[in-house]
């Protein structure tokens, strides 16, 4: 404690300043008292309140302070530092002091906000001005350091979020690697018959920007693809990319799709994933008409010769670019960038969850993607709604909210699933002229056209029944009923149970995170909310943003939203990687760790304790050397040193245990 | 293997046949089945609704007693089995009530305890004995017979300790171990009527006419159940049924009595007759 230790006799001219914050600080915390307060401690040479200290005026009076007053160190009594810090700062720079000689007390959130008995959180502020004021006389004058930002974007996810990030970062020039999991991008979108409220044809708006993806000079697409790896931090990622083998080598293939014809499946026989399992594909495939890349590509578990080796090959033999390779391995990737925009989506909840409606049970129970693809013109129906049993539905049943708004499964709204299932009811009646019954629990229409949408509804003839269902039987009671799904439901609006016999049921599930959502937020080390979807950095203000600079999330892997929102917040995503770029550098805060090398015996025990692989070894000098712009300064290494020869700026011994006197100095009788 | 045993009333009463079904199985299958000494009603139900804190201590005083030994309690009755476990969780959640009971019950020279676990037979068949065993003593396997699994409500609601709260199997799988086939059907958990075969007749004979013909109209020759209540209303009212609806006749038999036949336990041992809707034909041959 002696290296920086200020003559206390000699203490710098410390100027505190408590802000009221209209009432949310004064209407708790009794301003004027901890004003006199503070002017009483020593060092203090200036000590005032103010109504509004972020406000001009208040900086203004710092500013103006600092210079006239000669005042060395500088505390603000006020809100969280993670709202003002950086402007107090700029309020000490522009007064021309080092903006490091500077320390926030956070007296609204901490205090104001969390207390009710005006004495007691009166003290409690005196208490932690006292601390700041106590520890600001240590502080040392320090820099920002710069560091150059990679030009280079990395988008993951394919579906209508990351195409449209990609697209927008392309067009301002940045190269952009758009890594998909599946073997085409599209995601949900590509999918869907129709888009709600509009009815547009879904393909029709999507396919062109998938082309121009694909076509794009800025953009490199990997799908069937994942990012394995991260390392670096903002500005600097280094990224692993494992591309998986399509067995098909993809510069070769123009899609012509003579492979399938002449594979020695004569009929398509497998699970069609792209199809929600309705329809059948062969082991060589296509996910549909439209895929990009147009390239086929090889299902291991399914095909003869990659199971046993033992094929004609005829797919192989009637490729005339010699495109197959049953030899193809996974491909490891490396690729440098600043800016990382995730738009990994979501993961429709598993039906099967909900017993009582009878997914997996009765044949005639669907789910909403199930339903879109039999919408669909290019589905395995050709947009035909034909039941399993080949029956064509007479009644149908939408049940909203499916792991929706549900304390059993998930408790949140999945947004779009009323909006869809109303697109869902205009198809199903427009292509099969069926009764569609809509069973609802508040119908939800919040967006541009919506609720005209629902009202267009009403209008069409299609039923509506407030209220949730309670199970999807088959236990007929009238004739009518006899081999039928009955629905069996609460009309809260009639105010009698009801029974209504249909010959589909469709289920309208809602959003979830992806499966590997927890695995993906690690690896990108960004954080997740309670329910599962990657956290932004601020709901309202930083929507797109994380706690990890450099790492920003567009779409529903942020929560459930529909098409509308997710483009919008897909922009809003390229944007902010686009002003990270443009900018050219980061600055990095300067709360780092070093080594005091003379003190230093070359122990390692820092090395692995470092969550950030901040920490290398000189071997030649045999001391710990760390890397200023990898560490967060979190202080563990500090606070683990055996021979106490590592220092963190911000987090010297003085500072802390000064701090630490300064708050426990109360000399009040509790 | 050794457990304590809680009848309750309706075991020695209009459950008789579950009572001597029980133990004749259990005491077949090598295990040890003690009745709790000096038992007292578990106040149902109702008397939950009516005064809670003094229904706690009333079944709170069945788990004192039975705290008195290691081994768990077999309450065989769906109401006994839930009230007992609520209880159990209701002085486990709330230390004013803990305190209440407690000291009622030290009042009366008894120690409350957590420690007693309150297992019901399907439980105890299923995860203790298992399956393996019981069909290694099935002798005169079911074949043929095609059986209605009717659960009721009470042993999987609220509290889905042992088997699924909507398409629990346990009673499945031991109709199987029996030889015997069980009927898909949707109405394993649904309502018997409870007490509204009592109190407002019409609204529980439909309930109860609503089991009898969809469990006739899949094929079973009979219903099989683990709850006194839900044999009550369905054996019991039949006639009353077929007066307000039609005739559905089909005997309801505990599942105890099911897996007893298997084995090779006399009809007689197994009270078969004891049930007001005939099991004659099912038995014919038998």
């Amino acid at each position: 404690m002696s290296d920086n230790n200020p003559v206390q006799k000699n203490l710098p001219r410390i100027g505190f300043y408590i802000c009221h914050c209209g009432t949310n600080i004064a209407g708790t915390i009794d301003v004027a008292e901890v004003r006199k307060y503070a002017a009483g401690l020593p060092g203090v040479a200036v000590s005032r309140d103010y109504k509004y200290m972020c406000s001009d005026p208040g900086q203004e009076m710092i500013a103006k302070d600092i210079k006239e007053q000669k005042l060395e160190r500088l505390v603000v009594a006020a809100c969280s530092p993670n709202l003002h810090e950086e402007t107090f700062r700029k309020a000490a720079l522009k007064g021309g002091l080092n903006p490091f000689y500077f320390q926030m007390v956070n007296i609204r959130e901490h205090v104001a906000w969390v207390h009710t008995d005006k004495k007691a959180a009166t003290e409690k502020a005196k208490d932690l001005s006292r601390a700041a004021i106590a520890r600001v006389a240590y502080h040392q004058s320090l820099e920002k350091k710069r560091v150059p930002v990679d030009p280079n974007v990395l988008v993951v996810g394919g579906g209508i979020a990351g195409i449209h990030a990609a697209l927008t970062l392309a067009n301002a020039g940045k190269k952009v690697t758009l890594v998909e999991r599946e073997a085409t991008i599209g995601g949900h979108m590509a999918l869907f018959d129709k888009t709600f409220p509009t009815l547009d044809c879904a393909a029709c708006i999507l396919t062109p920007k998938m082309s121009a993806v694909k076509a794009h000079p800025n953009i490199t697409l990997w799908t069937y693809s994942e990012v394995e790896k991260v390392e670096g931090y903002v500005g600097n990622y280094k990224v692993q990319v494992k591309r998986k083998p399509r067995y098909v080598k993809e510069d070769l293939c123009v899609g012509c799709m003579e492979c399938i014809d002449a594979c020695v499946f004569k009929e398509p026989k497998f699970h069609d994933k792209f199809n929600q399992g309705l329809g059948k594909r062969k082991p060589v495939y296509i996910d549909f008409p439209q895929a990009t890349p147009k390239v086929v590509l090889v299902d291991p578990e399914t095909c003869i010769q990659l199971k046993t080796g033992k094929c004609k090959k005829s797919c192989a033999a009637v490729c005339d670019r010699n495109a197959f390779d049953f030899e193809q391995k996974p491909e490891i990737k490396e690729i440098q960038v600043g800016a990382i925009v995730l738009a990994t989506g979501f993961k429709a909840y598993d039906a099967k969850r909900d017993y009582v409606y009878g997914y997996g049970r009765y044949p005639g129970v669907y789910t909403a993607l199930e339903v879109e693809r039999l919408v669909n013109a290019s589905g395995p129906t050709s947009g035909e709604i034909v039941l399993r049993d080949g029956k064509r539905p007479k009644a149908v049943g939408i049940v909203h909210c499916v792991g929706s708004r549900d304390a059993k499964s998930n408790k949140w709204c999945s947004r779009v699933c009323c909006m869809y299932s109303l697109k869902l009811a205009h198809l199903i009646k427009e292509h099969s002229g069926a009764d569609v019954y809509n069973f609802y629990i508040d119908m939800r229409a919040p967006g541009k056209a919506y609720e005209e949408f629902y009202d267009k509804l009403l209008g069409e003839g299609v039923q509506f029944i407030r209220g949730r269902v309670a199970e999807v039987t088959d236990w007929a009671m009238t004739p009518g009923e006899e081999g039928r799904l009955v629905m069996r439901v609460e009309d809260t609006l009639a105010g009698f149970v009801r029974r209504i016999p249909v010959d589909m049921v469709v289920l309208s599930t809602g959003l979830e995170p992806q499966a590997d959502a927890q695995e993906v937020r690690r690896r990108f080390n960004i954080g997740c909310g309670t329910e599962g979807f990657f956290q932004e950095r601020h709901p309202k203000l930083a929507p797109v943003n994380t706690f990890t600079d450099g790492i920003y999330i567009a779409g529903a892997c942020q929560a459930p939203r529909d098409i509308p929102d997710t483009v919008a917040q897909a922009g809003a995503a390229a944007a902010e990687a686009l002003a990270l770029i443009d900018a050219g550098f980061v600055e990095l805060e300067p709360n780092t760790s070093r080594v005091i090398e003379d003190e230093c015996c070359g122990c390692k025990s820092c090395i692995s304790l470092c969550p950030y692989s901040a920490i290398t070894f000189d071997e030649v000098k045999k001391k710990a050397v760390i890397n200023e712009v990898l560490c967060k300064g979190c202080g563990v290494c500090a606070a683990a040193c055996p021979s106490g020869s590592i220092r963190q700026n911000l987090f010297e011994d003085d500072e802390i245990f000064s701090e630490i006197k300064g708050i426990l100095a109360n000399d009040r009788k509790i | 293997m050794k457990y304590q045993y809680f009848p309750g009333c309706s075991l020695k009463g209009t459950g008789r046949a579950y009572e001597e079904s029980f133990l004749a199985v259990f005491r077949a299958l090598g295990v040890e089945v003690k009745e709790l000494e000096d038992w007292n009603c578990c106040g149902a139900t109702a008397y939950m609704s009516v005064d809670e804190t003094k229904s706690y201590a009333l079944a709170g005083r069945n788990l004192a007693i039975a705290g008195r030994e290691n081994s768990d309690v077999i309450a065989p009755c769906s109401a006994c089995y839930l009230v007992l476990n609520k209880t159990m969780k209701g002085i486990q959640e709330h230390p004013e009530l803990r305190g209440k009971v407690t000291r009622a019950l030290k009042a009366a020279g008894l120690d409350y305890s957590d420690k007693v676990k309150v297992r019901h037979p399907l439980d105890v068949l299923v995860n203790d004995i298992g399956l393996e065993k019981i069909k290694k003593h099935v002798k005169n396997p079911l074949t043929g017979m095609k059986l209605a699994a009717y659960y009721g409500c009470q042993v999987v609601r609220p509290f889905a300790t042992f088997d699924d709260q909507h398409n629990p199997l346990t009673m499945d799988k031991l109709i199987e171990a029996s030889g015997a086939e069980c009927v898909t059907w949707p109405l394993k958990t649904h309502c018997c009527g409870g007490s509204l075969t009592g109190t407002v007749t019409e609204a529980g004979l439909r309930m109860v006419y609503i089991i009898l013909s969809e469990a006739k109209k899949r094929g079973a020759q009979a219903i099989v159940t683990p709850c006194p209540l839900c044999q009550f209303n369905l054996d019991g009212y039949q006639d009353q049924v077929a007066s307000a609806y039609e005739r559905v006749d089909i005997p309801v038999l505990y599942f105890t009595q099911v897996i007893g036949l298997a084995m090779g336990l006399s009809p007689r041992e197994l009270g078969i007759k004891r049930g007001i809707a005939s099991a004659k034909e099912l038995m014919a041959g038998r």
